[in-house]
């Protein structure tokens, strides 16, 4: 008889639940009680780099737009590097930037935004550059475990047609799903993306 | 992955990745008993990806983002007396695949009140909003991975799946773990409540044994005399390869 491997297992997951901003963002839920609420401002004013908007929302399989959806964004800075004692570069984080955002959607339009900086390119695997992206991890009612998918940009094109994770998509056309599209509104630097959870048009969703 | 030098000359110290996922424990997608999934599941194979950094690291939080009642939700929304309802405890380890505590990680937990009504601005049942309480804490795990609420009992409430739908009580959880791979919201259910075999959400997981991995037991030994009841429930998130030693280049 061989040993047994007495790993433990990973506790399953439950959908967040209609309700999901009343434990994560309670602002949003109609009341307040703590000091602190996390907020969609990745950076703050002190971060360098190209401050951006980026807007969007999430669709049904029906076509409708999911207006209880919470996404929590994850991204390196300008220079490329994380706010997390794992990444090793030799380069600054500026103190204000946190790299993590808490994003909810609407109630009425179902539109979610994020205030951010353009992150940079950070390394991958093998010693090889990732395009500049940032990582979104969606819940909802309905939704039992948390989706993971990126944001790249679509004024990058060299870096995204270069990229590792994009290329891993072997149907060609879904790559457009993860690209955000730049475009100027009053002089603000504006990125849509819109997350499709069925359909045609399904995002690329990932299991890492 | 990056190998760190420690202080100490004896160890060598490389950045693993995390486990698979075993989807095997974990809800799919697409679970038609409970309606809002089918039309809010993706349908196309995941894609499977190698972790970079993007995936290995993940927000870190620390006690200035908490207030100090955060993680009492009988005082931390208090106004003219105490919230209504039965006193506990809910107590536990963050602990990965590997036995090992998952230290200074956000946990973050949201309740209906003792009549199962939630504070939020969407939820429309007629049982009384409780003024005194909000449904919600938030703490970070010490050293070993031990993390502690006080707070009411929730009430099972209705819901509109079936016709005649009630969840049992239960209490939201969120727990971040260093990385963002790491990242699980789940439910916590509370022993000997008969509403858990026959909940539409329970049952989307399709394992006997996760599922009763998400009941937490009553713990009189961490109960407070004349005061509050206790329930222990242990979250585990996913593994890690091991710290390698140079002794011990293979890992574990």
């Amino acid at each position: 008889m061989v040993q047994p491997l007495n790993y433990l297992k990973e506790t399953a997951s439950q959908t967040a639940g209609p309700y999901v901003h009343i434990g994560l963002a309670p602002d949003y839920a109609g009341f307040d009680i703590f000091e602190t609420n996390f907020s969609n401002v990745v950076a703050g004013p002190n971060t360098k780099g190209e401050r951006i908007k980026i807007e969007g929302r999430v669709f049904d399989g029906t076509g409708a737009p999911v207006r209880d959806v919470l996404i929590e964004s994850w991204q390196a800075n300008s220079d490329g590097k994380y706010n997390h004692p794992e990444d090793k570069q030799q380069k600054p984080v500026e103190t204000d930037f946190r790299g993590w955002g808490r994003i909810c959607s609407d109630f009425e339009t179902g539109i979610f935004t994020i205030e951010t900086i353009k992150p940079g390119p950070v390394p991958g695997r093998n010693g090889k550059t990732q395009a500049p992206h940032i990582s979104l991890w969606i819940v909802a009612r309905g939704i039992n475990i948390g989706l993971q998918t990126r944001l790249y940009f679509s004024d990058e094109t060299a870096a995204n047609a270069d990229d590792q994770v994009l290329n891993l998509i072997e149907q060609e056309d879904r790559r457009k799903t993860l690209i955000a599209q730049r475009s100027d509104r009053d002089g603000e630097t504006v990125y849509s993306f819109d997350i499709y959870l069925q359909g045609d048009n399904e995002t690329v969703f990932f299991d890492v | 992955m990056t190998i760190e030098r420690s202080n100490s000359e004896r160890t060598v110290r490389m950045a693993g990745e995390y486990f698979q996922r075993d989807r095997n424990l974990q809800p799919p997608a697409y679970t038609p008993n409970y309606k809002t999934s089918v039309t809010r599941s993706p349908q196309k194979a995941l894609l499977s990806l190698e972790q970079s950094l993007s995936e290995l690291t993940g927000p870190v939080f620390n006690h200035n983002d908490l207030g100090p009642l955060d993680h009492d939700m009988i005082l931390n929304y208090a106004k003219d007396g105490e919230p209504i309802g039965q006193r506990i405890i809910v107590h536990g380890r963050v602990i990965d695949e590997s036995g090992h505590g998952v230290p200074n990680t956000l946990v973050e937990a949201w309740q209906a009140n003792a009549g199962g009504r939630y504070r939020h601005k969407k939820d429309t049942y007629l049982a009384p909003i409780d003024p005194n309480f909000g449904g919600c804490g938030r703490c970070l795990t010490d050293d070993e991975g031990y993390y502690f609420f006080r707070t009411i009992k929730p009430g099972p409430y209705p819901w509109r799946n079936y016709v005649n739908s009630w969840r049992p009580a239960h209490i939201h959880l969120s727990v971040f773990g260093p990385s963002f791979t790491q990242r699980l919201i789940t439910q916590m259910y509370f022993e000997g409540d008969p509403l858990i075999d026959i909940c539409p959400i329970v049952k989307t997981i399709p394992d006997e044994d996760a599922i009763k991995r998400l009941i937490a037991p009553l713990d009189l030994n961490a109960s407070i005399p004349l005061d509050c009841r206790a329930y222990k429930f242990d979250i585990v998130l996913r593994g890690r390869r091991s710290t390698l030693f140079e002794n011990r280049l293979e890992g574990n």
